[in-house]
């Protein structure tokens, strides 16, 4: 399979990009680690005049602290943000939840800002975003501006980026010592989560203190469980008492139906995932 | 057209492509590659793995205009003088293939599993191998060469391309 004719636009830095961009007109397409687009052009279910690669923009890449926060470059590989000891340290429920993207090979290619900005709501990075409190970084020819996690994801495959536009970092809030976990329920190895949920809870004297908790392929974008999370707060991190709180897990979603299960079979499946994981998160 | 610069296996080569040919395509039909195959052509089996700048990648999901001014190693490119490379050794040893069309892409990822971890545990190199399929052998001896590779320090050489590869129909500079 091979995509239909495009010209093909590098940049070098962030204002040729965006220039790039407001002279390409509407049909463009935004090149990041190209680990979803490339299918997509491959199976021509899209078939731009124009792609703007973003692969040589140094200054979208890499990891760095910024006070309480955790800065990622948007064009920072899975691979690099997986290898980083400030991500693992202050946001370790996205360390998490890389180590089960795909594979090695989509690792060393997709990127975190490339995921979040095409929004598939299966893809494993929404979640522990949604959880983390994530602010977006957002670039356009008027400048940056910044949205909270809650108001970037849309719909199904539709976030805050605006056309002209472009996701250039984002900033997680430093969760030092929190406990964490991915729970991904798979039936084949690197398949999309049928569902999975994204667990961060901080836990004071064996009492759960905070908790955050995203849901992927819950609904057409990633979801909060935050009747869960409220259910949490005061508990004791226990089976039985983190098992009853867990039972609103599914409340207010709704999951697709589809040949890997139904929506009632991802309801519940949601409900032991997120116990499996605030139980895990708690005890780590 | 766009004219890229690729170093591949150890060969500088410049050449023009479509922006829309996949690096699969550009190494098997410009350069005459024909050691790195084309699999599931969905970035699903692994087949195409080759090493960009020293990390493993599905060459049919990659551009060739994304590999501009970057070096990349294929299976074609792993022995030295006539000898195997110790992973392509071990899987011979090994039986580590039957029809041997994954085999390309599986040894490509399983010398980059040991550039991450020489010493790798048997759930280790399965899990790094996730990436790539193989629907005759059930992996068992796939995992036995990796371990048997391991053992015999193949975790170097990964880029370590030959100086006389291949230039059919490429352009070396």
């Amino acid at each position: 399979m091979i995509p239909a004719s495009f010209d093909y636009l590098a940049p070098t830095s962030v204002a040729d990009a965006l220039s790039a961009l407001a002279e390409a007109g509407d049909d463009v397409e935004v090149l990041a680690g190209g680990q979803s687009l490339l299918p997509i052009l491959r199976m021509r279910l899209n078939a731009p005049d124009k792609v703007i690669d973003l692969g040589r923009i140094k200054e979208l890449q890499g990891v760095s602290e910024d006070g309480d926060h955790v800065v990622i470059g948007a064009m920072t590989t899975y691979a690099d943000v997986l290898a980083s000891d400030l991500v693992r340290q202050h946001a370790g429920l996205l360390t998490d939840a890389i180590a089960e993207v795909a594979d090695p090979q989509i690792r060393h290619r997709g990127t975190v800002g490339g995921a979040l900005v095409h929004a598939d709501p299966a893809g494993d990075v929404g979640a522990p975003a949604l959880a983390l409190d994530t602010e977006f970084v957002i670039t356009g020819s008027g400048g940056e501006r910044t949205v909270a996690a809650g108001d970037f994801f849309q719909d199904l495959f539709e976030t805050a980026v605006g056309e002209g536009e472009l996701l250039t970092a984002i900033r997680i809030p430093k969760h030092t010592g929190w406990g964490h976990r991915y729970e991904k329920f798979v039936r084949v190895s690197h398949q999309w989560s049928i569902v999975a949920v994204a667990a961060t809870v901080r836990v004071d004297g064996g009492t759960i203190a905070e908790a955050r908790i995203g849901l992927t392929n819950m609904g057409s974008t990633p979801l909060r469980a935050t009747a869960v999370e409220q259910a949490l707060v005061g508990k004791a991190a226990t089976d039985e008492a983190v098992r009853d709180a867990c039972a609103a897990a599914a409340d207010g979603t709704n999951p697709p139906s589809d040949l890997n299960g139904d929506s009632d079979y991802r309801k519940h499946l949601a409900t032991v995932l997120t116990r499996r994981a605030v139980l895990a998160a708690a005890g780590g | 057209m766009t004219r890229i610069s690729v170093t591949v296996d150890g060969v500088d080569y410049s050449d023009e492509v479509e922006p829309r040919t996949l690096l699969v395509h550009y190494l098997r039909e410009q350069l005459g590659k024909t050691g790195t195959v084309v699999g599931c052509d969905t970035s699903n089996c692994g087949a195409c793995t080759v090493h960009l700048d020293g990390r493993s990648v599905k060459s049919c999901n990659v551009l060739a205009v994304q590999a501009d001014g970057h070096d990349v190693t294929t299976i074609e490119g792993l022995a030295t003088n006539g000898e195997l490379h110790p992973m392509q050794q071990a899987f011979h040893e090994c039986h580590a293939l039957q029809c041997g069309y994954c085999t390309p892409g599986m040894i490509m990822q399983a010398i980059d599993v040991l550039n991450d971890n020489p010493n790798p545990s048997e759930q280790e190199i399965r899990v790094g191998l996730e990436g790539n399929l193989c629907r005759c052998t059930g992996y068992h001896n796939i995992v036995k060469a990796v371990q048997q590779a391991a053992g015999a320090g193949a975790a170097t050489g990964s880029s370590a391309g030959t100086t006389s590869g291949s230039t059919l129909g490429g352009e070396p500079v």
